[in-house]
C-alpha cells in the first residue's frame, strides 16, 4: 500500500503527467487548473455583468424610457404595461449587475483565479494546502451563478420577473411584502452557496500561507500579493458568516413567519442594513486588497527596484482590513442615527484614508529614481494608482456624514464606487492579467495592441464615470430609469463612454485570439532584473507540479 | 501549526461570526433599551421623587398600519414638569366586523430624548385584542426623568413627541391577558 501511493508519487511527478480533459478540468484539484477555471468562470460573468451595464447605459443615454419599452414590445407588452414591465427590468439589470460584478466577476477573478494561480507559486508551495476543497469552492461559485441567473428569470413580484431591489438586497423590497415570488428566495440560495464557495477559499489561502511557505520565507519576507490574500482571506471568513446570518433571517421571515425585520413583530429593517454593511464594507476591501498586491508587484518589477517601505505595505493592508469591521454605518448615515454616532463612523472612515495613503505614496516612492520601464502592465498600474485615487478622494468626500446627507443614493456614489471598483479594481485586474499572461498561459501577447487595450479603456471609463460626478452633484437619484432633461448631457457623455469601452473590450478579445493564434513561445521571465518572485524562477507555463524541491529563501533577498 | 488545527480554528472563526449575526438581534434590542438609541422609551417602576420648574411640552402622534382601526390621541400635547407623573389617553375603535389583535411600535422624538422618557404604566407593553365594533381608551403613565436638565446637549429640547403605530398581529397569543385587563 505505502509502496504502492511512492511508485505513483513518483510516476506523477517524473514525467510532467497531466489527466485526461476530463478529469483535468471538471474535477480538478492542480491550483493552476483551479485558477484558470476562476479566471474563464469570471471572463464569462463579466461578459453577462458588462452587458447589463450596457442596457443601463442605452437605457440612460437619453430622458424618457425609450429602449427597455421598445424591449417590452418586442416580448408581447403593450402601452402602459410595457411601460411598467421595462422600469421593473431596469430594477432587475441594475440589481444583477452589481451582484454579478461583485460576487462572480471581481472576486472570483481576483481571489480565485490570481489567487490560487500565483499564492503557492509566490510562496514556494507545491500547491494549495487543500486541494480538493479548493475545487469545491469552484464548483460552488459555478452553481451560485446559475442559480443567481435562473432568478433573473421566475417571478419575483406579482407578473414580474426577477428580483429588482437593488443589490443591498435591504427588506422590506426583499421581505415578503416587497418581493414574495421565488426570485429572491432563489438568489438568497445563490448567495449562501456562493459565500461557503469563498469561506471554504479563504479557509484554503489562510492555512497555505501560514503553512506552506519555502523554508527561509518568514511572514516578513513574504511577497505583498500573498500578504494581500491573507489579509482578504481573513476579511472574508469573518465578513460572509455575517451576511449568511443576515440572509437567514432573511428568508425566515419570507418563508418561516420569523419578524427579524418587520416591525409588526418588534423587529426592524433597519438591523438588516446594519449587518448587511458590516459585511458589505469589509467586502469592498475584500475586493481591492488583491489589487493592492498585484500593483506592488508590478510597480517594483517595472520600477526595477524593492517596493518601497514593504513592512508598512503589509501593514497598511492589515490595518485597512482591520479598520474596515469598524466602519459600516457609513453606508446609512440617513437612516437616523444619533450626531454622536454619525460623529464617531465619519471619523473611523476617515482614519483608513491614513493607511491608504501610506500605500499610494509608497507606490510612487517606489518609481521614484527608478529606471522605469513602460511595459503594458505598468501603465494598467499607474492607470490604477491614478483612478484609485480619485476615488479615494471622492470617498473621503462622502465620509462626511453632512455632505453625505445630501449626496446619498446619489451618481456621486455611483461615480465614487465606480472609481474604486470598475476602475480600481479592474484596472488592477487587467494590469495582473498583462503581467502574469506570459507566465500563466506560456505565450506572449502582442503589446501593441496591450497598449491599445488600455488607452481606450481608460478613455472610456473615464468618460462613463467622470460626468457621473457632475450629475450626482446635481442631484441625479442612482438607480432611476428615467430623469429631467437638465441632466441629459452628462448622461448622454456618460453613455458614450461606455460605447469607447465597449470597443477596448473588443481590443481585449482581439489580444486573446492573437495570442491564441500566433502562439509565440513565452521565456520564463520576460520582465527581466526587477522581477524578482518566485514565480519568474519556474518556465512559462510551470510544470504541472512544481517546487518538488522547495526554494530555498535566503536572508538577504528582496521581496 | 497543523494545517488540521489551522482548519479547525478557521471553520470556528466563522461559525462564530455566524452566531454573533443571530446574537445581534437580542445585543440590538438590549442596546436599544439600555441607551435610549432610535428614542427607545425606558420602562420605570418608580416615579422619582424630586421634581424640577423645567416644563417640557409631550406631543402625541398616532398611526396606524394595515389595521381597520381609527386609532387617535385624545390630547394633542401636555405640559409636564421634570419628574412629575403624565397620564394621557389614546383611543382606538375597531372598524371591522371581527375581533383584530393589536401590537404598538413606539418611540420619542428627539431620539436623545428617548433615555430620559420613562413609562410606568403603558397599553403599548402588550398585545391586546379588540372586539368588533369596539372603542377602548388607552393609558399611558409616564414621566421625564429630571437628570435630563444635568444634561448640557438636552439643553435645545423643549418638545419630545411621542408616537404610535399600531400594527395588527396574526396570532391571538395573549388574547386572554389583555382581555383580563380589559
Amino acid at each position: 500500500m505505502a509502496m504502492d501511493q511512492v511508485s505513483t508519487a513518483h510516476d506523477d511527478h517524473a514525467h510532467d503527467h497531466k489527466p485526461g480533459f476530463f478529469v483535468r478540468w471538471f474535477l480538478s484539484t492542480n491550483h493552476k487548473d483551479i485558477g484558470t477555471l476562476y479566471l474563464v468562470f469570471a471572463l464569462v460573468a463579466g461578459i453577462i455583468g458588462y452587458t447589463l451595464s450596457g442596457i443601463i447605459r442605452l437605457e440612460l443615454a437619453q430622458p424618457g424610457i425609450g429602449p427597455l419599452t421598445g424591449l417590452m414590445e418586442f416580448f408581447g407588452y403593450s402601452g402602459d404595461q410595457a411601460i411598467e414591465h421595462a422600469k421593473h427590468f431596469y430594477n432587475v439589470v441594475i440589481t444583477y449587475h452589481g451582484l454579478i460584478m461583485i460576487f462572480f466577476m471581481v472576486m472570483p477573478a481576483l481571489i480565485g483565479g490570481f489567487g490560487n494561480w500565483f499564492v503557492p507559486l509566490m510562496i514556494g508551495a507545491p500547491d494549495m494546502a487543500f486541494p480538493r476543497m479548493n475545487n469545491i469552492s469552484f464548483w460552488l461559485t459555478v452553481a451560485a451563478f446559475i442559480m443567481a441567473c435562473t432568478s433573473m428569470l421566475i417571478p419575483g413580484t406579482g407578473e414580474f420577473l426577477g428580483f429588482g431591489g437593488g443589490w443591498v438586497l435591504y427588506p422590506p423590497l426583499s421581505s415578503a411584502t416587497g418581493h414574495p415570488g421565488p426570485s429572491m428566495d432563489l438568489l438568497i440560495l445563490s448567495l449562501h452557496t456562493a459565500g461557503i464557495a469563498s469561506i471554504l477559499g479563504a479557509i484554503n489561502f489562510i492555512v497555505t500561507i501560514l503553512n506552506m511557505r519555502a523554508p527561509g520565507m518568514t511572514l516578513h519576507k513574504m511577497p505583498l500579493f500573498a500578504w494581500s490574500m491573507l489579509v482578504t482571506a481573513v476579511l472574508l471568513l469573518l465578513a460572509l458568516p455575517v451576511l449568511a446570518g443576515a440572509l437567514t433571517m432573511l428568508l425566515t421571515d419570507r418563508n418561516f413567519g420569523s419578524q427579524f425585520f418587520d416591525p409588526s413583530g418588534g423587529g426592524d429593517p433597519i438591523m438588516f442594513q446594519h449587518l448587511f454593511w458590516f459585511f458589505g464594507h469589509p467586502e469592498v476591501y475584500i475586493m481591492i486588497l488583491p489589487a493592492f498586491g498585484i500593483i506592488s508587484h508590478i510597480v517594483s518589477t517595472f520600477s526595477k527596484k524593492p517596493v518601497f517601505g514593504y513592512l508598512g505595505m503589509a501593514y497598511a493592508m492589515v490595518s485597512i482590513g482591520a479598520i474596515g469591521f469598524i466602519v459600516w454605518a457609513h453606508h446609512m448615515y440617513t437612516v437616523g442615527m444619533p450626531s454622536d454616532m454619525k460623529a464617531y463612523f465619519v471619523a473611523a472612515t476617515m482614519v483608513i484614508a491614513v493607511p491608504t495613503g501610506i500605500k499610494i505614496f509608497s507606490w510612487i516612492a517606489t518609481m521614484w529614481g527608478g529606471s522605469i520601464d513602460f511595459e503594458v502592465p505598468m501603465v494598467w498600474a499607474i492607470g490604477f494608482i491614478f483612478l484609485f485615487t480619485v476615488g479615494g478622494v471622492t470617498g473621503v468626500v462622502l465620509a462626511n456624514a453632512g455632505i453625505d446627507h445630501v449626496l446619498h443614493d446619489t451618481y456621486y456614489v455611483v461615480a465614487h464606487f465606480h472609481y474604486v471598483l470598475s476602475l480600481g479594481a479592474v484596472f488592477g485586474l487587467f494590469a495582473g492579467w498583462y503581467y502574469w499572461f506570459e507566465k500563466m498561459f506560456g505565450v506572449k501577447y502582442n503589446k501593441t495592441i496591450g497598449y491599445a487595450h488600455f488607452w481606450t479603456m481608460f478613455v472610456g471609463s473615464n468618460l462613463l464615470f467622470f460626468p457621473q460626478h457632475f450629475l450626482g452633484l446635481n442631484g441625479m437619484p442612482r438607480r432611476y430609469i428615467d430623469y429631467a432633461d437638465g441632466f441629459s448631457t452628462w448622461h448622454f457623455w456618460s453613455s458614450m463612454g461606455y460605447a469607447v469601452t465597449l470597443v477596448a473590450t473588443l481590443i481585449f478579445f482581439v489580444g486573446l485570439i492573437e495570442a491564441a493564434v500566433r502562439r509565440r513561445k513565452a521565456v520564463a521571465n520576460p520582465w527581466g532584473e526587477g522581477a524578482t518572485t518566485l514565480e519568474w524562477t519556474l518556465p512559462s507555463p510551470p510544470p504541472f507540479h512544481q517546487f518538488n524541491e522547495l526554494p530555498e529563501v535566503k536572508p538577504e533577498t528582496h521581496h | 501549526m497543523s494545517n488540521t488545527r489551522l482548519l479547525l480554528i478557521s471553520i470556528v472563526a466563522a461559525l462564530g461570526m455566524l452566531g454573533l449575526a443571530f446574537a445581534s438581534k437580542p445585543l440590538y434590542d438590549t442596546f436599544c433599551r439600555v441607551t435610549g438609541f432610535g428614542g427607545t422609551t425606558q420602562i420605570a417602576k418608580q416615579a422619582p421623587e424630586n421634581i424640577t420648574d423645567r416644563k417640557m411640552t409631550v406631543r402625541f402622534d398616532s398611526n396606524v398600519m394595515d389595521a381597520p382601526i381609527m386609532f387617535r390621541p385624545l390630547q394633542t400635547s401636555m405640559d409636564v414638569k421634570l419628574g412629575e407623573h403624565g397620564l394621557a389617553f389614546f383611543e382606538v375603535t375597531n372598524t371591522s366586523e371581527q375581533d383584530i389583535s393589536l401590537m404598538a411600535s413606539y418611540n420619542v422624538t428627539p431620539h436623545k430624548a428617548g433615555l430620559y422618557y420613562n413609562k410606568l404604566e403603558c397599553f403599548c407593553f402588550e398585545e391586546r385584542v379588540i372586539k368588533a365594533g369596539a372603542t377602548k381608551k388607552l393609558p399611558v403613565v409616564f414621566f421625564i426623568d429630571p437628570t435630563l436638565d444635568d444634561e448640557s446637549n438636552m439643553d435645545d429640547v423643549r418638545t419630545i413627541t411621542l408616537s404610535y403605530t399600531y400594527y395588527q398581529t396574526d396570532s391571538f397569543e395573549g388574547a386572554a391577558n389583555s382581555a383580563a385587563l380589559n
